[in-house]
This record gives C-alpha cells, sequence and structure tokens, in this order.
C-alpha cells in the first residue's frame, strides 16, 4: 500500500528513458495558435482568456516590466495546463516533481533579482533594511532580511510542489478508501464519495490558483526590481 | 500518406495508369507490395517530424479548425491522453486488481 501510494509520482519511463518530456511536450497542442484575425471557437476562447489574465497581470508594471510580459503569461499558461491536465485519471503531472518547480523558480527569481541589482543597485539594496527600524535592531534585520530574499525561489518551487502533490495524495487515499468501503458498507462509501467530489472541485480550483499565485509572486519580484 | 505538397495538388490515380509503388496512399497498396511501401517512406528526422505535422493538421482541421467546432474535438484528445497514460501506469496497477492470485 504504500509503495503503491507513491508510485503514481514516479516519473514515466519507456526503457529507462524519460517519457515525462513527451508529457511535458504535451500542452502546447492544446493550446493553437493562428494567423487569422476571426478563428474557431476553441482559439478564440483561448485567446479570450488569455487576454483577460494579460491586462489582469501586467497594468501593474512599468514599460521595462512590460517586457516580461511573454514569459509570465506563457509560465501561467503552462502551469494551469499542466496542472489542469493532471487531473484526468492517470496521468502523470509534471509540476508534482520539486525538480521542475525549481527549474521554473530559480531562473525567474533570478533574473529579477540580477535586473534589479544592476539598474537600480541602491533601491535594491535598500529593501534590506525597511524604514524606521529602531537602530540596535538594524544588523539582526538585514541578516533576516536577506535570508527571506534567498528563500524567495525555494518557497515558490515547494509552494506549488507541496500544493500538487497533496492534492493528488488525498484524491488516491479518499478514493482507495471509497473502493474498499463500497463492499463492507455502503451508505459510508457513499459519503464518502461526496467528499471525493467536492475534493475534485477544490482541485481544480487549487489548480488554477496555484497557477496564479505562482506567476503574481514572480511579477511581484520583478515589479519590485525594475 | 502521399507528401503534402502531393496532397494540395492531388494525384490523379486509379488503377489503369501505373503508378509507382512510393506515391500510393496506403489504402491503395496492394498487399504483396507493402514491405516495399513500408521500405520507401522517408524515416528522417525531418520526414517523421513531416508525418506528425501531416497528422496533427489532419485532425485540427477536420475536428477543431471548422466553423462550428464541439467540445467532443478536444475531449477525444484528452481521452486519447488518458488512455496513454492508462498504459503507461498499467505496471503499477496490475497489482491492485481485485484478485485472489496476482
Amino acid at each position: 500500500m504504500n509503495e503503491n501510494l507513491f508510485a503514481s509520482f514516479a516519473a514515466p519511463t519507456i526503457l529507462g528513458l524519460p517519457a515525462a518530456v513527451l508529457i511535458i511536450l504535451f500542452p502546447p497542442l492544446l493550446v493553437p495558435t493562428s494567423k487569422h484575425l476571426i478563428n474557431n471557437r476553441l482559439t478564440t476562447t483561448q485567446q479570450w482568456l488569455i487576454q483577460l489574465t494579460s491586462k489582469q497581470m501586467m497594468t501593474m508594471h512599468n514599460t521595462k516590466g512590460r517586457t516580461w510580459s511573454l514569459m509570465l503569461v506563457s509560465l501561467i499558461i503552462f502551469i494551469t495546463t499542466t496542472n489542469l491536465l493532471g487531473l484526468l485519471p492517470h496521468s502523470f503531472t509534471p509540476t508534482t516533481q520539486l525538480s521542475m518547480n525549481l527549474a521554473m523558480a530559480i531562473p525567474l527569481w533570478a533574473g529579477a533579482v540580477v535586473m534589479g541589482f544592476r539598474f537600480k543597485t541602491k533601491n535594491a539594496l535598500a529593501h534590506f533594511l525597511p524604514q524606521g527600524t529602531p537602530t540596535p535592531l538594524i544588523p539582526m534585520l538585514i541578516i533576516i532580511e536577506t535570508i527571506s530574499l534567498l528563500i524567495q525561489p525555494m518557497a515558490l518551487a515547494v509552494r506549488l510542489t507541496a500544493n500538487i502533490t497533496a492534492g493528488h495524495l488525498l484524491m488516491h487515499l479518499i478514493g482507495s478508501a471509497t473502493l474498499a468501503l463500497s463492499t463492507i458498507n455502503l451508505p459510508s462509501a457513499l459519503i464518502i464519495f461526496t467528499i471525493l467530489i467536492l475534493l475534485t472541485i477544490l482541485e481544480i480550483a487549487v489548480a488554477l490558483i496555484q497557477a496564479y499565485v505562482f506567476t503574481l509572486l514572480v511579477s511581484l519580484y520583478l515589479h519590485d526590481n525594475t | 500518406m502521399a507528401s503534402l505538397d502531393q496532397e494540395v495538388m492531388g494525384i490523379f490515380s486509379h488503377s489503369s495508369v501505373s503508378v509507382p509503388v512510393k506515391d500510393k496512399k496506403l489504402l491503395e497498396v496492394k498487399l504483396g507490395e507493402l514491405p516495399s511501401w513500408i521500405l520507401m517512406r522517408d524515416f528522417s528526422p525531418s520526414g517523421i517530424f513531416g508525418a506528425f505535422q501531416r497528422g496533427y493538421y489532419r485532425y485540427y482541421n477536420k475536428y477543431i479548425n471548422v466553423k462550428k467546432g464541439s467540445i467532443s474535438g478536444i475531449t477525444m484528445v484528452l481521452a486519447c491522453y488518458v488512455l496513454f497514460s492508462y498504459s503507461f501506469s498499467y505496471k503499477h496497477l496490475k497489482h491492485e486488481r481485485l484478485r485472489k492470485y496476482h
């Protein structure tokens, strides 16, 4: 039972080769691009959604920050589609792997921080000391602020991994509990089945929200540093 | 499948006109010619990529890129994805069946 619980999170392999690459490359097939002004229904819906989110996200940045808009919009599309596809039965979600989330979080955070230090050095260094601190507290506070800066990419990656993994795990457990109880005591199995349905709705929400949070925080780091 | 250029221009072929084996579509190849037909296909990386591209656009133009595309265009893709993932995880799943002897 213990081995089976986490087996679904193992990266799939074909004869030892990572097939996870194929699965990561699958979501772009569902988001078609088009050169025409008036498209089919799928493309129109997706373009409307993308325009909605990009306008919502990029209004708070100045001109320099808006050069990142392609990166941030593609990030949110990728995380949303990957999380939502992971809710299908038996599918493998790449965002449950910490390696992938670290690979997404560290370069983006590092890019924002390096940009901030390069173009606005004084402002970036000033973030380390909030205004109006009492003088004896200054050394300790600088250490704390440095740690909180350095922990941002870790927090981004671990937040996404932990949320998605925990949701999938909970669904596995409650699903197998429903199956096991269905032969023993049917009414309780039905109650647990209702819990499963509610959890699935929650998971859909979590999938969307996590993508949003990830992207929002990256854009926040960007805003601080442009 | 004939190459994309020939599909666009259209190949005029019926059984009285002799067409080389390479350019026939799969349903028109006789059973005896099948091995030579397979061997004459373009298996270079660009050939394989071209095959995937043709397949993708064939599906896209038939089910999604139409005036009143329905939700079945994308649900078919997702159903195939579920089956594909199931085949990947079958190895782990076969131990969880309700059988007396595994």
